[in-house]
């Protein structure tokens, strides 16, 4: 049994698949919506976002302004939740989980929130703009010592980790290649921001220090010349093996979980044909983002790949006050959730260490579970929720209550079509047998706060 | 006297958050530099409890005084390590960690777990009270249990009716039930949630057969050692305990705000030590109390600002009290960065120290490296 909408085109759970990976998930009001377009013209709507004139950082500020991580976390969760441009806000996130930057060393926030606005603005766009813009921002010039690389003097941070974990990946250059990126980006810094007190953050500003750039001769993969930052860049993307490291991590990101990336120059990608075409298409495009993306939310492989992805602490949050329709207006009293997500182990803004979050089943532990499960059955609560409401009432209407097997089928199609295991579907029919003689709305709130404390309900 | 059947060694570790001035903490009094460095946060003489002719406690520490002169801490001086680092959050990793050099993922005490109990056969061999797992408690594969609060510790704890949430429970063990033929991913999740369900049923247990004429205070830091106390004496099998305090990073308004944390810490390891004593419970316990650094040596008219050289106590019926290594100098030559205490000890050695001689480990691959340990501990 499903609860469709009669003129449908397209079905509600792969909408709704394509909604939790390519954004935070969606009501269920906005998946009967969308099931009335194609799937490619949901698709092609979530790759070119439009100006949201409704998201507005001045009425942010009085709802969850302030100067703590918090302040900045819970604004990003609103955008989150509310964005209809639900893909550019989830390419910041991919960005970030990339281009992990951690909180943790600059202590500046607005340096670090400010690299998440330059991905939100550049994240779907050409992928040497991306890496320029990279090498331009002050978290990571700071984060990677790159202020302390010097005519004379390299740091290697930056331009090793360029390389390394950023674009091309282990074994595809050699220590000679990243002395000399690295002398390349001699001089490129940024100015000190004056300090926070007494008048608040200022940002920190790129700084081209041309008496502190090595301008002498550089062999970069083949190239010679007085190379500069611009120029490593630009060989960098053309490079087969940027493309495959880059459309890996979107696959890593969107479609399934890969090993961690340390492993990736041992390990062959899980489906390496759809590597392929997503590495020719950014390549024959000349680095539009948006081509391999295309591509993989079109893909069978992509469209099949339900509940393969163990969901990140920050995609479980948001995916379960978006379903229960929280927060859809600014309010006091998100930041309580910015801290949600860590105790999951996801601080959001402080990624651990450059190499970014492990994720796939190294994002749980007894601990952080439990912090999952209770988390969504307490938000569930007693289904008072509007987005609960929704469901219940959504549920009875079509026949939920006619038997147990169907009080758990609608109660599964209610939260996005989840495909589970016999014996997660053998005990929710247990239980929903068991509880006959309760009254219809709580039988159908209590079946869908056990199917949140599932465990296929932890993969999205 | 005849010694009952020896008890495993318990390690419990309290963690100070945000930088706990160690030199307003244990203060070197008769040093005028300190005073003049300290126009704001100072201690007065008058006020200093002292010890002997140098040092002395602040006057807030009072009940760690009492535990002092009964001969049951050791204080370890100007502990630190080369280049301390200043930032919070990588200091506080490289404690966790114990390696100040390159980023690691493996915490010190979850190594020390693992050799506790390889099979990892024991979900609460390890038990973090608190919001959060600290990365000291994390590595691969090693089982811990993170507890929130022990009173409303347990799945679906928000299901207030007792019944209901006994059925939703029975199909949360339905649902985590082990099973293999399925994926990586999945049976791993099965197998985690059998594990959590493993923990609370004994967790669950604690609160109601823990009576006791101890009362303490109404803070986070006496709630967590409170849990502590309880749950070791239910006799789980905990091995590591941990525990946090909060909000001693004093930039700001430092005299108030220390007074206060001092008064609930010190208050709470006074009652923690007396609940175990009731309870013949704390011949096997040692608490180890650390923080991630020390604080500058000038205060800034309000606080102090991050430094190095900070202390670390060690604490127990087991434990030679007194003081270990030297005082950080108070001579400017020898400031480190110019500005801050040197540190006289290395935090390897202390944990060395605790891993071989308390809960017999080796250390050596824990704390990478062989440093020189002290030796706190009542001879046997």
């Amino acid at each position: 049994m499903t609860m469709t909408d009669a003129g449908a085109s397209t079905d509600i759970g792969l909408l709704s698949h394509l909604y939790r990976r390519a954004g935070f998930g969606a009501t269920r009001e906005q998946l009967d919506e969308l099931s009335h377009q194609s799937y490619e013209d949901t698709v092609e709507f979530l790759l070119n976002p439009t100006p949201e004139v409704d998201l507005q950082n001045d009425v942010f500020a009085r709802y969850f302004g302030g100067e703590g991580p918090d302040s900045y976390v819970s604004i990003w969760m609103y955008r989150m939740l509310n964005t209809r441009c639900q893909l550019q806000e989830k390419m910041a996130l991919f960005w970030h989980h990339v281009f992990a930057t951690g909180l943790v060393k600059n202590e500046h926030i607005l340096s670090s929130a400010n690299q998440i606005d330059m991905f939100r603005a550049n994240g779907m766009s050409n992928l040497k703009d991306i890496l320029l813009d990279l090498s331009h921002d002050p978290a990571m010039l700071f984060w990677l010592d790159n202020n302390e690389n010097h005519n004379g003097e390299p740091n290697e941070n930056y331009g090793r980790e360029l390389l390394e974990l950023f674009s091309m990946g282990v074994g595809n250059y050699s220590e000679l290649d990243i002395k000399d990126a690295s002398r390349a980006f001699t001089g490129w810094t940024f100015s000190q921001p004056p300090p926070l007190y007494p008048h608040g953050y200022y940002p920190a500003l790129f700084k081209f220090d041309a008496d502190d750039h090595d301008s002498g001769e550089k062999t970069f993969l083949g190239h010679t010349g007085n190379l500069d930052g611009g120029d490593i860049v630009n060989i960098i993307v053309q490079q087969q093996a940027t493309a495959k490291f880059i459309t890996r991590h979107m696959y890593n990101f969107f479609v399934a979980d890969e090993p961690q990336v340390p492993s990736w120059n041992d390990l062959e990608p899980l489906d390496p044909q759809l590597i392929n075409e997503m590495s020719s298409a950014l390549l024959d495009s000349g680095g539009d983002i948006k081509a391999p993306l295309r591509l993989m939310f079109n893909s069978d492989s992509f469209k099949t790949a339900r509940f393969k992805k163990v969901k990140s602490p920050i995609e479980f949050v948001v995916g379960v006050l978006k379903m229960v329709g929280e927060f859809t207006e600014p309010r006091p009293g998100l930041m309580a959730y910015s801290t949600a997500t860590v105790t999951m182990g996801q601080k959001l803004l402080d990624p651990p260490t450059v190499e970014g979050w492990h994720t796939g089943k190294e994002w749980i532990d007894g601990g952080n579970l439990t912090e999952r499960v209770n988390f969504a059955v307490e938000e569930i609560g007693d289904g008072d929720s509007p987005g609960m409401q929704h469901l219940i009432t959504l549920m009875i209407d079509s026949g939920a209550l006619d038997s147990p097997e169907s009080l758990v089928e609608s109660g599964l199609d209610a939260m996005g079509q989840l495909e589970v295991d016999d014996s997660t579907r053998d005990a929710l029919v247990k239980f929903a047998g068991d509880s006959e003689g309760d009254a219809a709305p709580a039988r159908a709130v209590r079946i869908l706060r056990l199917i949140a404390a599932a465990p296929e309900f932890q993969f999205a | 006297m005849v010694t009952a059947t020896k008890k495993d060694p318990v390690l419990v570790v309290v963690q100070l958050t945000g930088g706990n001035d160690f030199m307003n903490t244990l203060i070197p009094y008769t040093e005028g530099l300190y005073h003049d460095s300290r126009p704001t946060v100072g201690i007065s003489e008058d006020r200093v409890l002292k010890m002997d002719g140098k040092l002395g406690f602040h006057p807030n520490a009072a009940p760690l005084k009492e535990m002092f002169d009964e001969g049951d801490v050791a204080i370890i001086q100007g502990i630190g390590y080369e280049n301390s680092n200043r930032s919070h959050f990588r200091a506080m990793d490289i404690m966790h960690t114990a390696e100040p050099l390159t980023i690691s993922t493996e915490g010190w005490l979850a190594l020390a777990i693992r050799e506790l109990d390889p099979a990892g056969k024991n979900v609460l061999t390890g038990v973090s009270f608190g919001r959060g797992l600290p990365r000291a408690m994390v590595a691969a594969g090693v089982r811990v249990t993170s507890v929130g609060d022990l009173d409303g510790y347990g799945l679906m704890t928000s299901v207030e009716a007792q019944e209901q949430r006994a059925d939703e429970l029975d199909v949360f063990r339905r649902m985590y039930t082990p099973m293999m033929d399925t994926t990586p991913a999945l049976s791993y999740l099965h197998q985690t949630g059998d594990d959590v369900l493993a923990g609370i049923d004994q967790l669950q247990t604690v609160p109601g057969n823990y009576t006791s004429t101890v009362e303490y205070g109404d803070n986070p830091i006496a709630k967590s050692l409170r849990d502590v106390a309880r749950t070791h004496i239910a006799g789980l099998g905990t091995r590591i305990f941990y525990a946090q305090h909060g909000g001693y990073d004093s930039h700001a308004l430092e005299t108030v705000n220390h007074e206060r944390l001092l008064t609930e810490l010190t208050g709470a390891l006074r009652d923690f030590m007396a609940d175990l004593r009731e309870h013949d419970a704390s011949q096997e316990v040692v608490v180890y109390v650390f923080t991630e650094f020390g604080r500058r040596v000038q205060d800034n008219g309000s606080g102090t600002d991050h430094g190095s050289g900070g202390g670390a106590f060690i604490i127990g019926d087991q434990v030679e009290g007194g003081l270990y290594a030297e005082y950080p100098s108070l001579d400017p030559t020898t400031f480190a960065n110019g500005e801050d205490l040197a540190h006289t000890i290395d935090f390897r050695s202390i944990y060395a120290t605790l891993l071989e001689q308390w809960l017999g480990v080796e250390s050596k691959e824990i704390v990478r490296g062989t440093y020189e340990q002290i030796q706190p501990f009542n001879a046997a």
